[in-house]
């Protein structure tokens, strides 16, 4: 059989936030683009678009990616999540508070990265240490906080769940 | 930015992929992770017409052992690599090299086999493969073929892959069992390129070390395998390893590091990792 002839835009259905959709992307159109323009979720932060900053960090099949680094045709089939899905569900509503409460965020430009990579980091690591935690931050710019607030508040968040855990 | 325009293709199976690349010539590139593949796209580094998508053809991922070799599918994420059980219990120098490679959402999409495709200099997984005596496993459209990672990475992003051909594994031999191994890197920020990295191979022998592989990376135009000073670690001779890295190691001028820093530094990572295996240790950085 003659493989399929290459496209430059192709039909995508997917996951997103918990709901099937479907739409017809462009082959050069990164995740990034898509998500915003095509669904609004302007959640999705767009800062370097070459894999550095992190602010378009968003989950796919449950594993932090950059949005910027996949095409949105390699979507198709996926689960998608991002800052918005995990916001209405209120998975991160501790983390969220705990950034709150810790002065994590000044501009705000690289939270939802920022969250999406901690969401990934906290469902491995029942008690990681700030050194993990910075690790696990590294690829994720922050130019206003200078990360201590940061990672205090992904600490205090783990803590926080051990301790609710414990309770149980 | 934005990458310039282009045709995508998602082949269903290898060969299929391999036809839509002999079909496309040099205009059809393969995209594996694409972690530096979409990066180029959206620098406009580079502009192929075609990308012909790996990550729909089966059979391409996962570790598997057959016998005293252990397979890594070329679509195996960094990430996976570095956890798979087998890897943790056969090939530890592997899994302490993954946390090194970037960053976790970098790692949860980057494949080893792209890696090997891409050849950068100064990353982890080519010197490593060099290390430990690894075998890229080559699928062209007309054949199989089997090159040792020696001969696999011939100079800046330049590897034996010919035209039309896709890496689709990487074959380690399992070490014997009084190998021991090292790992260490150093760079200006976690998850940043390697200024000088290291990673080594050896058997204990008495007090000593023998069948020692020492592969640098970030310190050429390609992962090297430091023969000389594995010679004169073989012979207890930390001190003449360290001196003989000057002729063997040819290190990049770039603007934030000159080349002499770089050459200390691979001398100090040797120091570090030769005085852990030497204690008999098999210690990642």
């Amino acid at each position: 059989m003659a493989p399929e002839a290459p496209q430059r835009e192709r039909a995508i259905a997917f996951t997103l936030n918990g709901e099937s959709v479907r739409c017809r992307a462009p082959a050069r159109t990164h995740l990034g683009d898509l998500l915003r323009h095509e669904f609004g979720l302007t959640g999705v932060h767009l800062g370097c678009e070459h894999g550095v900053c992190g602010a378009c960090t968003v989950l796919v099949d449950g594993r932090a990616m950059r949005a910027c680094l996949m095409l949105a045709v390699q979507a198709d089939g996926a689960t998608v999540e991002t800052v918005e899905g995990l916001t209405e569900s209120g998975r991160i509503r501790d983390l969220q508070d705990a950034f709150h409460a810790r002065n994590a965020l000044q501009c705000g430009y690289c939270t939802p990265g920022m969250l999406v990579t901690a969401v990934e980091l906290l469902s491995e690591a029942v008690a990681p240490s700030r050194e993990e935690i910075r690790d696990a931050i590294s690829g994720n710019y922050c130019r206003c906080t200078g990360y201590h607030a940061i990672v205090d508040a992904i600490s205090t968040t783990a803590e926080a769940r051990r301790s609710k855990e414990a309770a149980e | 930015m934005k990458a310039p325009d282009f045709a995508y293709a998602r082949p269903a199976s290898l060969d299929e992929a391999l036809a839509l690349l002999a079909a496309h010539g040099e205009d059809a590139v393969p995209l594996a992770g694409g972690q530096s593949l979409v990066t180029t796209l959206n620098l406009r580094l580079s502009a192929p017409s075609v990308l012909v998508d790996l990550n729909a053809v089966p059979g391409l991922s996962g570790v598997t052992q057959e016998g005293d070799v252990v397979r890594i599918g070329a679509m195996t994420r960094h990430r996976d690599v570095g956890v798979a059980e087998i890897v943790r219990a056969r090939l530890p120098l592997l899994a302490a090299a993954m946390p090194h490679i970037a960053h976790p959402a970098i790692r949860n999409r980057g494949t080893i086999g792209g890696s090997m495709a891409l050849a950068d200099p100064a990353t982890e997984w080519p010197a490593c493969c060099l290390a430990l005596a690894a075998t890229i496993v080559l699928r062209g459209p007309r054949e199989e073929r089997r090159v040792a990672a020696e001969d696999f990475f011939q100079g800046l992003y330049a590897t034996a892959l010919a035209p039309g051909e896709i890496v689709v594994a990487v074959e380690v031999p399992v070490p014997a069992p009084d190998a021991v191994w090292g790992f260490d890197e150093l760079a200006r920020r976690r998850g940043d390129y390697a200024l000088a990295g290291l990673a080594a191979t050896a058997r204990r022998r008495g007090p000593g070390l023998t069948a020692v592989r020492l592969a640098f990376f970030g310190l050429a135009d390609r992962p090297v395998l430091a023969r000389r000073a594995a010679a004169a670690l073989e012979a207890g001779d930390l001190k003449g390893a360290q001196v003989a890295l000057a002729d063997e190691l040819d290190p990049p001028e770039d603007p934030g590091t000159r080349p002499e820093t770089r050459l200390h530094l691979a001398r100090v990572i040797l120091g570090r990792v030769a005085g852990r295996m030497l204690e008999g240790g098999r210690h990642g950085a």
